[in-house]
């Protein structure tokens, strides 16, 4: 499996704060990636090194290496607009946006210069199809997103950043806030997806990353302790930090 | 440390398997000395007995299901869980062996019989030894007295050809005892059997710590 991320000695720091160390992890085209660990290991600060979603966050030194398909990410000469176009991501709480749920999907395209009507048209059903939510809002689209489920918004997220047609989506503990016939709907969704996409997914939910990811890596404290197949590291472990994590031995 | 809860009940399953695991290793030496003796009062006990063995496997496969059910075990946690269902099923057939060959014993009429065919209780004490080895790597987590358990296996298999050679010779010189010579023969079999399910105790540890038996990779 090609990879499609790779980070190399990556360190950042929050002012004095090393909340990243040394951390070297592929990202593999075509499949599932979580991220799993204790609340402030690392693991979103390290998913948001990958489309340079750090470089809002005041005080922040980043040293090392992100390639996507070869290239420096962090390179001056890298328009970050566009890596976010190829590099989406969707948040722990659904945000879609206080308009209709077509003009949710439309807006990125529309950022990105589309204007025609009909090719909107098109972009806004295949981007709902892909997300599995088209069928039940096809008779509402230029109602509120606002009036959807939480499950429905998260998805109707997913279909906005599929809209820009992105190459990886990452995704930060996208059904902590959700019920779990919601969390499943997604799960499936994201399995579908990886077919199309590349996605890297943090979660704190050890089941979900056990159900739906490829490789599995594990954060501690700024290091990436473990990584590798998933059905390794929940099987046969090899570092007893992971065991012990995963066990819920830490606490 | 946290989960206290989950840990207690996987100490209880462990013990609950130790203890199942010492009840079959009595019901075997019980089984050995009513065989020399052919003591019936001691082969009735291994009878009742049996059924002690038989609802501590119901009982450690329900406390196993629960644990599946309730705490969703991974890693280590599932590998101990899962190697208690699997043996749990070999500790009760070894149990159901010593019952079986106990019944037989309960059959014997005349004396000494089990001198008839020498190899027999070369078998029974292997097959005992064998077993209370299986329980002891198993509590022990000792892949190294499990490998020489399964070792031993193979003399167990060399008896038991043996204790079947006896019997042929025995039926060519006096076709009368052709009925405890099949007696035998069974017998020989079952303690044979005990041995295959002390090897299966064995791979099931091997599981246990690796995750592989036999090099197939389970987990």
């Amino acid at each position: 499996m090609n990879k499609k991320i790779e980070s190399k000695n990556l360190n950042l720091y929050y002012g004095e704060k090393h909340a990243l160390k040394d951390v070297r992890l592929d990202i593999k085209e075509h499949a599932i990636t979580a991220f799993i660990g204790p609340s402030g290991c690392g693991k979103s600060t390290f998913l948001k090194t990958l489309n340079r979603m750090n470089d809002y966050v005041k005080n922040v030194t980043i040293t090392g290496e992100v390639t996507l398909d070869g290239e420096d990410i962090y390179d001056t000469r890298v328009d970050t607009t566009l890596l976010r176009k190829k590099v989406g991501m969707v948040f722990q709480q659904p945000n879609p946006f206080p308009m209709s749920i077509y003009d949710n999907v439309a807006y990125g395209p529309r950022i990105h210069g589309i204007k025609n009507k009909k090719q909107l048209d098109k972009i806004v059903e295949k981007s709902l199809k892909a997300a599995a939510l088209y069928d039940e809002v096809a008779d509402r689209l230029h109602t509120s997103a606002l009036g959807l489920s939480g499950g429905q918004q998260q998805r109707l997220c997913i279909a906005r950043c599929l809209a820009v047609e992105p190459e990886v989506i990452l995704l930060d503990e996208p059904t902590s806030a959700l019920d779990p016939i919601s969390t499943l709907k997604i799960e499936e969704l994201l399995m579908e997806l990886k077919k199309q996409y590349t996605i890297a997914i943090v979660t704190h939910n050890m089941q979900q990353a056990s159900r739906i990811a490829d490789y599995t890596a594990f954060f501690l404290v700024g290091e990436m302790v473990e990584y590798g197949q998933t059905k390794d590291i929940f099987a046969m472990p090899q570092d007893q930090r992971t065991e012990d994590y995963i066990t819920g031995r830490f606490g | 440390m946290v989960r206290k809860q989950f840990d207690a009940e996987l100490e209880k399953l462990n013990s609950d398997l130790v203890k199942m695991g010492h009840l079959v290793e009595l019901a075997i030496e019980n089984m050995l000395d009513a065989f020399k003796h052919q003591d019936k009062a001691l082969a009735k006990e291994i009878m009742s007995h049996d059924r002690l063995i038989n609802d501590m496997e119901r009982t450690i496969e329900s406390r196993s299901f629960n644990l599946i059910l309730r705490q969703q075990p991974i890693a280590a946690d599932l590998r101990n869980v899962t190697t208690a269902l699997k043996i749990v099923t070999d500790l009760e057939r070894i149990g159901d062996q010593a019952a079986d060959i106990a019944e037989i014993i309960l059959t014997f009429e005349g004396e000494h019989v089990y001198r008839t065919v020498e190899h027999i209780p070369m078998m029974a004490k292997k097959t005992k030894m064998m077993v209370h080895e299986a329980i002891d790597a198993f509590i022990k987590k000792d892949l190294s007295v499990a490998t020489m358990v399964v070792k031993m296996d193979d003399e167990i298999d060399g008896l038991f050809q043996e204790v079947k050679q006896e019997v042929i010779e025995i039926i060519q010189e006096n076709s009368e005892r052709i009925d405890y010579c099949l007696d035998f023969l069974m017998i020989a079999k079952y303690l044979e059997r005990v041995g295959d399910h002390a090897v299966n105790i064995c791979e099931w540890l091997e599981f246990n710590q690796t995750g592989t038996v036999n090099d197939h990779r389970l987990i």
